[in-house]
């Protein structure tokens, strides 16, 4: 196999992705709804009991809106990532990883590019958000728009990976209440997405560490960081880290008998 | 191209599927798979097509390991699964672009191809339309059509007329052997339907996971001293 083979499968890949996107954008209109609920209805409810004082990467004090934006961000992806893998493995897109599987190319490259492909759609959602948010006074500087997108893309990666290695190991989780309930509130809420977390410390100190050791709280700090043009090398390194080490988890561990890719559930 | 199946055996868990399937598949001819549902037939398209990984045994396609040169064996091989794998909200087009960049053939390629297939199964003129206009015999002409664009040399069919009308079933069963002829394709077409099986045709019988007969099928009549393949295929498997 050439590298051209592997550049036409990649591009199809992609290209897939956006035209299933296309097809089906009155549903990812709907799924903003939800982050657009959080900025506008809880931020504003939330927002005098909260209160925040000026922590990076802000440089002076800032509304709740614009505290939570990042975090809401990362919320899109971790929606989107879940759906995206369990889809892959138990529902919609049975008949199209079928497809996908019989690719001549080697498995981990096939199934990092679909997770990537699905995670280019996520950023998109982000960067409409990112727009709306703009309505409530949300205003990164405008290269933070930019220069996020790294981060976008590699917390989309890794929520993915995560999600396909949880959709191939895990029975129990095979609807979406299952991983709402386990992961991906568990996930959300122990982060630093809704409250900076030195008042995660305040309030209790083995909350704050469960914080710092979830991968998505560095994911939604990457995404804050660069948002306001600022580097943090910490939050990106185990961003990046995690999605390496849940990428080769997930693909190298990727076996379609523990799916219903086969058609049939084995006994 | 010739593929030997040697020795396959297959369980999930404690519940043996496979118990030392061992065959060979003559390059350009129809080989047609019977057995009754929960044969194991499943479980074998899923070694052939690598969607399971072998646990014993192994499977050459010309001559060539599915164990040690997965990549190569791949490239030979067509699937037309048992259920749809097209995407119905895509055009046909869309669905064959897509399947021929799995396989790592440019775009400009793909539409040649794709269009050269779509002439030959009479669907040219519908490739802008979405799959999900498509009738349920056409559909399945677009998923051969599929299969065969990276030129495979083996195509594989698992139970292809399931939800088709007689005629339809008639027709695509008509119409892949016309390819074994034109385009000395081989193929195994997994079923449980014995008229889609000719007395010509070679036959294998899987029940329980053990092959029961393989030959052809007047042949494994004459041998079960029966008077057709259905009669056969009740005193073999007790069903049907």
């Amino acid at each position: 196999m050439k590298a051209a083979h592997y550049w036409h499968c990649f591009v199809g890949i992609q290209t897939r992705e956006w035209l299933r996107f296309w097809q089906q954008r009155t549903r990812f209109a709907s799924a903003l709804v939800r982050p657009l609920l959080w900025l506008v209805v809880f931020a504003a409810g939330f927002r005098a009991v909260l209160g925040i004082s000026i922590i990076p990467p802000y440089q002076t004090y800032i509304t709740y809106e614009t505290y939570i934006a990042p975090g809401l961000c990362g919320m899109i992806i971790l929606f989107n990532s879940m759906q995206g893998a369990l889809s892959m493995v138990y529902d919609r897109e049975l008949g199209s990883m079928r497809v996908l599987l019989m690719s001549p190319l080697p498995r981990p490259f096939l199934l990092v590019t679909k997770l990537l492909a699905m995670g280019v759609v996520s950023v998109g959602q982000v960067y409409v958000f990112l727009l709306l948010a703009l309505l409530v006074d949300v205003e990164p500087p405008p290269w933070g728009y930019l220069a996020v997108l790294p981060a976008l893309v590699l917390t989309s990666l890794m929520l993915g990976a995560l999600g396909l290695l949880i959709a191939t190991w895990i029975k129990q989780l095979e609807n979406f209440a299952g991983v709402m309930n386990f992961v991906i509130f568990p996930m959300f809420f122990m982060s630093s997405a809704l409250y900076p977390l030195w008042r995660m410390n305040e309030a209790s100190p083995w909350l704050y560490w469960i914080c710092q050791f979830n991968p998505f709280t560095h994911a939604v700090e990457a995404i804050r960081f660069s948002l306001y043009l600022e580097w943090s090398p910490v939050a990106y390194g185990i961003t990046a880290s995690v999605t390496v080490v849940l990428a080769l988890l997930a693909t190298a561990g990727f076996r379609p008998q523990r799916t219903k890719i086969l058609g049939t559930k084995p006994a | 191209m010739t593929i030997e199946a040697r020795n396959l055996s297959f369980r999930y868990g404690d519940k043996p599927v496979l118990r030392e399937v061992s065959f060979t598949l003559t390059s350009g001819g129809f080989h047609a798979l019977l057995g009754p549902n929960g044969a194991g037939k499943s479980t074998l398209f899923g070694l052939l097509t690598r969607l399971l990984a072998l646990q014993q045994g192994d499977i050459l396609m010309a001559g060539q390991s599915l164990k040690k040169q997965p990549a190569e064996a791949m490239r030979k091989i067509g699937v037309v699964f048992q259920q749809n794998a097209l995407d119905l909200d895509l055009t046909v087009r869309q669905n064959l672009l897509y399947h021929a960049a799995l396989h790592g053939l440019s775009r400009k390629e793909a539409r040649v191809r794709g269009d050269r297939e779509l002439t030959r199964f009479q669907l040219l003129e519908r490739a802008n339309e979405p799959v999900r206009k498509l009738n349920g015999g056409h559909r399945r002409r677009v998923e051969i059509a599929r299969a065969l664009l990276h030129e495979p040399s083996l195509l594989l069919l698992d139970e292809p007329t399931v939800g088709l009308d007689v005629a339809s079933r008639r027709g695509l069963n008509d119409h892949v052997r016309m390819l074994c002829d034109s385009d000395g394709l081989t193929v195994l077409w997994a079923t449980h339907l014995i008229e889609e099986v000719r007395p010509e045709d070679r036959v294998l019988i899987l029940h329980e996971g053990k092959l029961l007969a393989d030959g052809a099928g007047h042949d494994i009549c004459e041998a079960e001293g029966t008077r057709d393949l259905a009669e056969t295929f009740h005193t073999l498997t007790g069903a049907g």
